[in-house]
């Protein structure tokens, strides 16, 4: 950890960081795909099929080849060990030139940092690489049918047999399971123990037998996530991440980064842009919808949380490069920036009255019918990675220190 | 890149805290309340000695030279314990207009003398429309020879009670536009002018109603160039709107301390009310709003050392933000204590009452939103 030197507001990027913006801004504006939304699941990782798929691995490979990809990853991983202030940099240009985003996501933001810190060396020569290139596609198979906010109460069990693991049970919302190569699953191992302390952590090779992946359909009507059944489906124990009985704790190490990925303050800004230039353009009535005063409210009050959320961005990144305490954890961020993305697409369908709910594929639709299928992703982010209720119960225990309920 | 308080900020944060933990003690901020006058020069006097009535006016004029996110530091401890204190309305508020006005020679002699607490000052603005906008500002000072004859009345001005001299914006010339706006410092005593408490709520502060009835002002008496005192006032309303969102995010937090405070020893149904998700959802989602809203303060603050539109925007943010959390903050607050909070025993009232002053004080957060849109050209 850096020593703590002494602080103070100053907003500029060194020269060199300010380089690297450019430099990626120059390669995007030169290997942007043309067409995104023949590429682009969004962050929802909803490809509409096989080509698209292909398409996205194609556009992760490109921006890896391009050393664009992982660039927080430690450099012997196959990573450029950058600082947090280039990958905020990156952050920001992805989202500002709407590039699309990583299919391998989940591979990059959780697996890949878990494996660094809690895998063996074989286990990471063997995946590290393919999750950079999009080879190998990783789904997070942690939530099931009983276990979703209480996910410590999990059953899928592994039991073991000679030199593997023979697992059974049913996962739920498994996003990108249709299609992903691998997962990682927390299982149970131990059925006496305390319910945190009998839970591992392993890596199951989507093509063994005895898997059975049923897609679920979304309220948005796209199958995003999935229903995974376990039949006496064996797993090397080498597979085994981390201590027997000891998955709990590795697999708190990224729910941080989990939190994280889903409060990207750059997203809101973006969308936030989107809803301004949305008020400019239409009319209603009287005439430009952004010059009636309620809305003019509205889009203040919305813009203010905006600009609140990147500052505290800010702060949190700063606190993290110069080696200060974090002051509160993604919890804020998680809860805050999750609702007030929705809101903002709520407030865009309300804008556009009876256009609102027209979808993509219908005449009039305005943007494509973006706003509609926002409005439905970010509420399914409210839930998703902890639901609102769980993070006020995270603020009000961990950081309040109020008594801890459930 | 940092986006901090550098040390300096850090220790007059601690000190100032520790200072008002022993000086405004809530028995002193409830004695103040009930009394007529709601002024402690004792404490004030204290407030001089650390050097703080002259945190903003710069070295040359014997002040400390400090900026807003250094005002706005300490302003955060000022509000957290609700200090009756002039130090908004002369030190911050007065002392900026003066800055921003005064020629070289009106700041020579007004600034050292409320730098060094010598005088207090404050801001007559407003009238009976309570409009921010120019069309607010009807006084009128016309012009005699080499004087000026002021008529009409200002109203909600800060301490007039104590201030040694106001000053007052007047229109020299006919319009309701921002231009032919002038100030005047005009001292307390000055024949003709009158002053009339108005009874709030929130008896932390004071407002007033000056009435001017034929008040004589000499040429000298003007501060700046005559009818071109708007864009200061402007500027004087972003660094009002930073200091009154300091004030607020202090309150909030410690309103919000008091509660989680309440909750982990107050018992019911056999158990802490803290362990009571209904409770401890009211605690997350005021801290879940207080915090981040420290980062907004920071950057409106600090958006001061520049005087562009970038200032104005993101002041009016962090008023329209800032007053409103701390509104709900109190509310909830008030909730968690249950009855003994709606008690004037209890002290939770004074922040629950300073919050909604406040979210009125120098434009309320509807007044903010639209100066937001407006500044970001929609
Ligand atoms: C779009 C999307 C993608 C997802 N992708 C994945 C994935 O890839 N892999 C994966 O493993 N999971 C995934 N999930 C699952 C997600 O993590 C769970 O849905 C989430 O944790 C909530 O669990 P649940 O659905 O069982 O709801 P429940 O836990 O049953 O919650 C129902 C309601 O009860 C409330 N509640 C529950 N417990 C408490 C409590 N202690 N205090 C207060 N309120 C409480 C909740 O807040 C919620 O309002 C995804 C979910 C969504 C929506």
């Amino acid at each position: 950890m850096l020593p703590a030197i002494p602080a103070g507001v100053d907003l500029a990027f060194s020269k060199e960081d300010e380089k690297f913006r450019r430099s990626l801004r120059t390669w995007l504006r030169k290997h942007l795909p043309k067409r995104h939304d023949e590429i682009d699941g969004g962050e929802d990782l909803n490809f509409e099929g096989p080509a698209q798929i292909a398409a996205a691995k194609k556009w992760q490979r490109t921006m890896h080849d391009a050393g664009y990809v992982a660039i927080d990853w430690p450099k012997e991983h196959g990573g450029k060990a950058a600082s947090a202030v280039r990958q905020t940099i990156l952050a920001e240009e992805i989202v500002t030139h709407r590039a699309p985003g990583l299919i391998g996501q989940l591979g990059l933001h959780m697996l890949g940092p878990t494996l660094i810190r809690c895998g063996t060396a074989a286990q990471r020569k063997r995946f590290l690489p393919k999750i950079l290139t999009a080879e190998e596609i990783w789904c997070q198979g942690y939530s099931e049918p009983g276990s979703g906010s209480d996910l410590a109460s999990l059953r899928t069990k592994a039991e073991s047999d000679g030199d593997d693991f023979v697992v059974n049970g049913q996962k739920i919302w498994t996003t990108t399971a249709h299609f992903a190569d691998w997962m990682f699953c927390l299982v149970r191992t131990h059925a006496d123990a305390p319910k945190h302390k009998g839970i591992s952590y392993i890596l199951i090779d989507m093509k063994t037998p005895g898997i059975e992946v049923r897609p679920l359909v979304q309220m948005t009507g796209q199958s995003g996530f999935n229903e995974v059944f376990f039949t006496d489906v064996r797993v090397p124990r080498s597979n085994l991440v981390g201590e027997l009985h000891g998955g709990w704790a590795v697999a708190n190490t990224t729910l941080a980064h989990e939190r994280n990925m889903l409060a990207n303050p750059m997203r809101t800004q973006q969308l936030m842009a989107d809803l301004v230039r949305l008020a400019a353009r239409r009319n209603d009535n009287g005439g430009k919808v952004s010059r009636d005063a309620l809305v003019r409210q509205r889009l203040a009050d919305l813009q203010i949380r905006v600009d609140m959320m990147k500052y505290h961005s800010w702060k949190q990144l700063s606190d993290e490069i110069h080696g200060r305490p974090a002051s509160v954890g993604g919890a804020i961020s998680k809860l805050v920036t999750t609702e007030l993305n929705h809101e903002i697409c709520a407030t865009a369908l309300d804008l556009l009255g009876d256009y609102g709910p027209l979808v993509g594929r219908s005449p009039h639709a305005e943007d494509r019918g973006l706003w509609p299928r926002d409005w439905m992703f970010t509420l399914g982010m409210v839930i998703g990675g902890g639901t609102s209720q769980i993070q006020k119960n995270i603020i009000a225990e961990r950081v309040l220190g109020l008594p801890r309920g459930a | 890149m940092d986006f901090a308080l550098n040390g300096d900020q850090e220790l007059l944060a601690q000190s100032a805290r520790a200072f008002l933990k022993a000086e405004a003690s809530p028995s002193l901020v409830r004695r103040l309340w009930d009394d007529p006058v709601g002024h402690c020069s004792d404490l004030n006097a204290k407030i001089s000695e650390q050097g703080w009535a002259g945190l903003l006016v710069p070295e040359a004029h014997g002040g400390l030279g400090l900026g807003m996110l250094d005002a706005a530091v300490l302003l955060t401890e000022l509000g957290r314990c609700l200090a009756p204190s002039p130090f908004l309305s002369s030190s911050v508020l007065a002392t900026s207009l003066l800055s921003f006005a005064g020629s070289a020679s009106q700041k020579r002699s007004w600034l050292p003398r409320l730098a060094s607490g010598e005088i207090l000052a404050t801001v007559a603005w407003l009238e009976e429309s309570d409009r921010l906008d120019p069309t607010g500002t009807v006084l009128r000072a016309r012009r005699a020879r080499d004087r000026f004859r002021l008529s009409g009345s200002k109203l909600f001005v800060l301490d007039a009670h104590i201030a040694d001299v106001y000053l007052v914006a007047a229109r020299t010339a006919a319009g309701l536009g921002p231009d032919g706006v002038s100030l005047f410092a005009i001292p307390r005593g000055a024949p003709g002018l009158s002053l009339t408490p108005l009874e709030g709520f929130d008896r932390t502060r004071r407002l007033f109603e000056i009435k001017f009835d034929d008040v004589v002002v000499e040429r000298d008496q003007r501060i700046g160039r005559e009818g071109a005192a708007w864009k200061h006032l402007q500027r004087m309303l972003d660094v009002a709107c930073v200091a009154i969102a300091a004030e607020c995010q202090g309150g909030a937090e410690h309103a919000l301390e008091m509660a989680v405070d309440y909750a982990k020893a107050r018992e019911q149904f056999g158990q802490t009310i803290g362990s009571f998700q209904a409770v401890k959802h009211m605690a997350a989602e005021c801290f879940a709003e207080i915090e981040p809203s420290r980062a907004l303060l920071w950057y409106a603050a600090q958006a001061q050392e520049t005087s562009n539109k970038e200032a104005s925007r993101a002041a009016s943010m962090a008023k329209a933000r800032l007053g409103e959390v701390y509104a709900r903050t109190t509310n909830k607050a008030v909730q968690i204590h249950g009855g003994i909070g709606f008690t004037w025993e209890h002290d939770m009232h004074f922040w629950f009452k300073r919050a909604k002053a406040n979210e009125a004080l120098f434009g309320s957060p509807a007044f903010h939103r639209e100066r937001v849109a407006a500044l970001s050209g929609w």
